[in-house]
């Protein structure tokens, strides 16, 4: 397998660590919080820098050079592939403009030494290869929710009990299917739980509730570093997607699909700004695993740019809630705020990032979102159609939740409420990220679509069939007049 | 490429991208918080529209001198997967039917810019009324000169959602925001349709070019290769979103509700430009409805129920903006009359008048009392009250009901919250009902969550910051 230039994988993964050490040696929260802002920073150099190395080799996959712990871990577990490529520097981007947006009376309830971890834990799931570490990972990545959760006070039965699901799934289905024969149908039984697992860590109806309860009893700040960066999909990807035959994947398909639109409804009439947005983030991935699990190219490459569009947006959209709640408490939809005044920029920015994740026109998951359509389409011709339905709720949601928080009333106060210059740096780091590539798209498309046709090709090979394309539903039934 | 085709391209280029600079320069400014002052921005929307107009002029200057009917722009693929045969084509087409409402557009736009610079002189809102408004242009350019369906689509939406948010403008009171809410629904679900009748379209045709589509012909002329039932299933889809977009029957209800933006916005959008939106794709498309009769009875149908029901419910309202509002609403329903009838010219200088003369009249509305004063004045004698109605001569019973079906904007509103939205909500509130009770019962915990909530809130509610709302 080929080498990177500098151990970048160990180095991105090592530093928040290193960082969250650091940080909760001092005791100044202030500086605490500025010196976990520089790790943040440092991570996500240290990703771009992985990712340009590995874009500028031109390979599907490559390890790290001169790695420091070759004599513990195995040269093949830490990788960097087309997959993974940008999902990594999109972690660290995630985790640096939730940190940086953070207010400084809030670090008192959010916890800096556990985001660092958390993020460390993230590039590691997104930097694994190999199963065995990958379920490790993601069985330990619930534990900092849960921590907080405990240190609130908050109950943890839900968040347990679907959690201790989510781990029992996956240590059975992977150990059973370590065991049996690959080739015959005794992967389905294993195959299946890996799949609920995955699904469950995503959140699909109606194994949802834990998603709720996270929003509603952690701080906003970690709820959405759990849930934005879709670590289920990732599992679905590495876990699920190159075993399960494709008739089973385009069935789980539907349920995806049903839960996007269960999920764009219940947005639509939620009270509570976190419920609303727990909903919306919920049918947003849901959308991206129904492109996963189409397992068409088109499907795939659609999913692939809805995946960094949603995390992106959704992430926007979450920390300038997040921004709006640190300046009012927690945000009731049943009245308008009439915040628009007070802080124009914030308000502007969460249009922005709320008709960026529905795919509005000219933001980077427009053409994704088209790409999907067209991909739901070619394979169910008419249950496809119901991802412009759940796209049509969600962007109603995001215009009447603007419209509550930022409108509807005249409410001046006597001390500003503009965003502070960190806000504003993330704000529009984002805002030129979605801008920028809804107007320059070919290049992400390009290599989201290679990325696709590779995994399709691993997939081939792994089944032990060629890479044909997958014959759809549509096709099957003639449906389709292309066909 | 010519020289000729070459000019002819910079102009083309010209034409669609001063819209979209205008709109980076005003958004670019308000993000990066550097408002710019009014004369700046005026003159950047002067500049804006002025460019667009002289460059579709000296095209159309082209098109008279070498004969040519249809001169298309080609950007290229803004984005393509070759071995998929994925394409998202950039092509404008400059024609019979895109030059005039292009035109028209401009016209419209540049007039009511200059009244809406000093109809909101001073005004807090007046860079965010031309952002929106910038957006509301590109829309309008993007939709007029575009020579795909994806195209189109793409200025669609824009042109949705300047609207709604011109709607809620004086967006410090609750009823224009609820009302921009409501037409933003509307236009989303019709939306929901043109964009299913575009992937419908690429499966049948293999591409969303209209040249594609309609055999490589040029504007009005043209078949289309798709049977009748395709015809017949894109069509209505497409007449779903045109519906959406141009307030015909059964989606009239957000018309008055749109009046609650300001005068010019309400000008140029719903006496002008946007409302003849769907008729205008109904028009790019028309020869699609010469492929099924019973798409023809629909366009029909739609045309003339919409317009009846205008004709109602614009003679009994009290405001002028409404009632003008229904008027209009009756003109576009006699225009996709006549596009059903296939008589498309007509249509097309029928959109033409018809706009003008609705954007003055909406525009002179703030000042109707004193125009008819000054009439008065000038003729000497008050004008004589209006007498009779053409109603007049039906039965009583019938005459109320009539009175009563205009009064309540025929009860389309009422129809579509009793059998849509309100079943809607129920269902998912008592979802909602559900999990909550499931999650309550599963974390056993004695607080409700909405207690939950008000003590999260409490914690998280920061010490030195005050609680505005």
């Amino acid at each position: 397998m080929p080498e990177l230039h500098f151990p970048w994988i160990e180095c991105s993964i090592l530093l928040p660590l290193v960082g969250a050490a650091w940080v909760w040696m001092l005791r100044d929260r202030e500086r605490a919080l500025t010196h976990a802002i520089f790790f943040c920073l440092a991570t996500l150099l240290l990703t771009l820098g992985e990712c340009a190395d590995f874009l500028w080799m031109e390979t599907f996959e490559a390890h790290d050079h001169w790695a420091f712990f070759r004599w513990v871990i195995p040269p093949d577990v830490l990788v960097i592939d087309e997959l993974s490529a940008f999902q990594l520097p999109l972690a660290s981007l995630i985790h640096l403009v939730v940190v940086s947006s953070t207010l400084r009376t809030k670090t008192r309830t959010f916890s800096l030494e556990s985001t660092l971890v958390s993020q460390s834990l993230l590039l590691a799931i997104f930097s694994c290869r190999a199963s065995w570490a990958l379920v490790a990972l993601l069985i330990v990545s619930t534990i900092p929710p849960y921590m907080e959760l405990r240190r609130r006070r908050q109950c943890t039965r839900i968040y347990c009990l679907h959690m201790a699901t989510f781990a029992a799934l996956l240590l059975v289905g992977y150990g059973w299917l370590s065991i049996a024969d690959r080739s015959g149908s005794s992967v389905l039984v294993p195959g299946a739980m890996l799949t609920v697992a995955a699904l469950l860590r995503s959140g699909v109806f109606p194994l949802h509730l834990w998603m709720t309860d996270v929003f509603n009893k952690a701080s906003l700040g970690t709820a959405i570093l759990n849930t934005t960066p879709l670590v289920g999909a990732y599992a679905v990807m590495r876990l699920v997607l190159p075993i399960a035959p494709s008739w089973a994947l385009q069935s789980i398909a539907v349920l995806s699909l049903v839960t996007a639109v269960y999920a764009a409804a219940m947005a639509l009439i939620q009270v509570d700004a976190r419920r609303m947005f727990c909903f919306l983030l919920l049918s947003q991935s849901s959308l991206v695993l129904v492109g996963l699990e189409l397992v068409t190219p088109i499907g795939l490459t659609g999913a692939l740019c809805l995946w960094l569009s949603v995390a992106m947006s959704m992430t926007g959209f979450g920390i300038t809630l997040r921004s709006v709640e640190a300046r009012l408490s927690r945000i009731s939809l049943a009245s308008f705020h009439g915040l628009y005044s007070q802080m124009p920029i914030l308000a502007g920015f969460f249009l922005l990032t709320g008709l960026a994740s529905i795919g509005f026109p000219a933001t980077v998951g427009f053409v994704g979102m088209e790409l999907l359509i067209e991909g739901a389409v070619e394979v169910y011709p008419l249950v496809g159609t119901l991802v412009v339905v759940a796209t049509a709720l969600c962007g109603i949601t995001v215009l009447q939740t603007y419209f509550r928080i930022f409108t509807g009333v005249d409410n001046r106060s006597s001390i500003s409420m503009k965003a502070r210059p960190a806000e504003r740096f993330a704000v529009l780091l984002l805002t030129l990220l979605l801008l920028g590539g809804g107007l320059y798209p070919q290049p992400g498309i390009s290599s989201r679509y290679h990325a696709a046709k590779e995994l399709t090709r691993i997939r081939g090979e792994i089944s032990g069939k060629s890479p044909t394309p997958v014959t759809t539903v549509a096709q099957q039934e003639g449906l389709n007049p292309e066909t | 490429m010519n020289q000729q085709e070459l000019f002819v391209q910079v102009l083309g280029a010209i034409a669609v991208a001063s819209p979209v600079v205008l709109l980076a320069v005003l958004g670019l400014t308000q993000l990066l918080n550097r408002p710019l002052s009014e004369l700046w921005i005026v003159r950047l929307n002067q500049l804006g529209v002025v460019l667009s107009l002289f460059a579709t002029t000296l095209v159309l200057a082209v098109m008279l001198i070498t004969g040519e009917r249809n001169l298309p722009i080609e950007f290229g693929n803004w984005v393509t997967i070759p071995e998929q045969a994925f394409h998202f084509h950039l092509k404008f087409v400059f024609d019979r039917l895109s030059i005039p409402f292009m035109m028209l557009s401009c016209v419209l736009c540049g007039v009511v810019g200059e009244f809406t610079r000093r109809y909101l002189h001073r005004e807090e809102g007046f860079a965010r009324f031309f952002l929106f408004y910038a957006i509301f242009f590109d829309g309008m350019v993007w939709s007029s000169l575009a020579g795909t369906i994806e195209t189109l689509f793409v200025g669609w939406e824009m042109v949705g959602l300047s609207s709604a948010l011109l709607i809620a403008y004086f967006h410090d009171r609750e009823s224009p925001v609820r009302n921009g809410q409501r037409v933003w629904v509307i236009y989303r679900l019709s939306d929901a349709a043109l964009l299913i009748a575009a992937i419908t379209m690429h499966h049948m045709v293999g591409e969303g070019d209209f040249g594609g589509l309609m055999n490589s012909s040029i504007w009005p002329d043209g078949s289309v290769s798709v049977s009748s039932s395709q015809a017949l299933l894109v069509g209505a889809l497409l007449l779903i979103g045109a519906a959406g977009k141009s307030a015909l029957f059964p989606f009239s209800g957000w018309l008055p509700r749109a009046m609650e933006g300001p005068t010019p916005s309400s000008a140029i959008f719903y006496g002008a430009l946007s409302v003849h939106l769907g008729a205008y794709l109904l028009l790019r498309l028309s020869p699609l409805l010469e492929a099924s009769v019973a798409l023809q009875g629909l366009v029909l149908g739609l045309g003339a129920v919409s317009a009846v029901s205008g004709a109602l419910m614009s003679r009994v309202q009290n405001d002028v903006k409404t009632s003008l509002a229904f008027a209009s609403l009756t003109q576009v329903g006699i225009i996709v009359v006549e596009i059903g009838l296939g008589l498309r010219y007509l249509a097309l200088i029928h959109i033409m008048g018809h706009a003008i003369l609705r954007t003055m009249q909406l525009l002179r509305a703030p000042t109707l009392i004193r125009d008819y004063q000054d009439l008065e004045n000038k003729i000497g004698t008050p004008l004589s009250p209006n007498s009779g109605t053409a109603l007049g001569w039906l039965p009583k019973p019938f005459q109320r009901w009539c009175f009563r079906f205009g009064y309540e904007r025929g009860f389309m509103d009422t129809v579509l919250q009793r059998w849509l939205v309100d079943p809607f909500v129920r269902t998912f509130r008592w979802c909602e009902g559900w999990e909550q009770l499931i999650t309550s019962s599963l974390s056993r915990s004695e607080k409700a969550d909405s207690e939950i909530n008000h003590a999260n809130a409490a914690n998280d509610s920061p010490s030195d910051l005050p609680t505005a709302a």
